[in-house]
């Protein structure tokens, strides 16, 4: 899939003019300098490691990557055909920045690395997400994370 | 990477950024570049009000939506078949490309080191067999894989195939190729492709609806519809 201005054109509108979620505000939380942060990275490429559940579509469920797992064991259950994956196939960090992310801790750029990272599918209405993404900001809180990296693919 | 999308839902951070989907940090192995993708997208952190939608504009250092012209699969096949309708003889061509095809997958995951293979938890004579015999007698395949139904279970091992593929084609990281170079060669060039666009054709009218959901947008990717019954 290349971009979307190259998809056909029925399909490019479909996309761009997709029904989207009404939200009265934008929720926003200071954050003075990068390195009092604690980030977790949060993709909706439908990643998890090979011993977890494949994802299905519908569900609006997350899989929960810990930072200290061999990410080489990662895979993509997405339902999507529509996306490109040579790029995971050959590099996590295209559509999971975690290596990267360690690094810009190692350099002290960031405060720190949260304990747990986690995926959803995208390709699901978001209010099928909403209470399971709820019960995620507990936990997040309770890993001391005050910044998110939310990954699209 | 949708932009419309983010200025309608106005997150509290956003960058904008222009590559193609599947590639949310530009392109495979360019550490400075997705570095660079990183630090511009955390530093949006900093800013002191909000909603705020910046733009990185830059290219990853390899045109991504330009094939190599050097590239090919590593693996000459024979033209995919023109009949379909034996199961035997579609199970035995898929074998073979498979067959063909799995040293340089080998190579792949030791190149890349990981692979996206296995999410079906089936090997790949299995889900040959299984594509074959579904293809040539739809309707009396049951569930490939318990506990979930006849779609997703072909589903998982459809794509786990297309992976074993792809992951193939792409094993020699000196010849780059792009997503549609490898997308063209799979749906045009392989009995694979050619059965899977068949079963496509099949279950956008069958009756059995763990096919039927599937059939319309997740079983072929939109820019190989074309060869489709359907579009």
């Amino acid at each position: 899939m290349v971009h979307i201005s190259e998809m056909p054109e029925h399909l490019a509108k479909a996309l761009i003019n997709q029904e989207l979620p009404v939200y009265e505000s934008t929720p926003w939380t200071d954050l003075k300098s990068l390195k009092e942060s604690r980030i977790a990275l949060i993709s909706t490429a439908g990643l998890h490691r090979s011993v977890d559940s494949p994802f299905v579509a519908g569900a609006g469920d997350y899989r929960i990557i810990p930072d200290e797992w061999d990410m080489d064991d990662l895979v993509m259950s997405h339902v999507s055909t529509n996306f490109d994956r040579t790029g995971f196939f050959q590099d996590l960090n295209t559509v999971f920045p975690i290596d990267r992310l360690h690094e810009l801790d190692e350099e002290e750029v960031i405060g720190s690395v949260a304990s747990r990272h986690y995926s959803f599918m995208g390709a699901t209405p978001p209010h099928l997400m909403e209470t399971v993404a709820r019960d995620l900001a507990g936990l997040l809180k309770e890993d001391e994370v005050n910044a998110v990296l939310l990954v699209p693919v | 990477m949708v932009r419309i999308h983010t200025e309608k839902m106005k997150p509290p951070r956003a960058l904008a950024v222009p590559f193609e989907l599947g590639r949310p940090f530009g392109a495979p192995n360019e550490v400075e570049f997705q570095r660079k993708v990183l630090h511009n997208c955390l530093e949006l952190l900093e800013r002191e009000s909000g909603p705020v939608l910046e733009d990185f504009s830059d290219l990853p250092p390899v045109d991504e939506n330009q094939g190599s012209e050097n590239w090919a699969c590593p693996v000459n096949f024979a033209p995919p078949m023109d009949d379909l309708n034996d199961a035997d003889l579609i199970y035995q061509s898929l074998l073979q490309e498979t067959n063909l095809l799995r040293p340089w997958y080998e190579e792949a995951v030791r190149n890349y080191k990981r692979s996206a293979f296995g999410v079906s938890g089936k090997t790949t004579a299995e889900i040959v067999r299984f594509i074959a015999d579904l293809l040539v007698d739809p309707q009396n395949q049951q569930p490939p894989i318990d506990g979930v139904n006849l779609g997703t279970g072909f589903k998982r091992m459809a794509d786990d195939l297309r992976y074993f593929y792809t992951e193939a084609a792409i094993a020699r990281p000196d010849k780059k190729s792009s997503d549609i170079d490898v997308a063209n060669w799979l749906w045009g060039e392989t009995t694979l492709g050619k059965v899977l666009v068949a079963i496509r054709d099949y279950a956008m009218e069958c009756d059995e609806p763990s096919l039927k959901v599937l059939s319309v947008t997740a079983m072929v990717p939109s820019h190989q519809r074309h060869r489709t019954k359907h579009g």
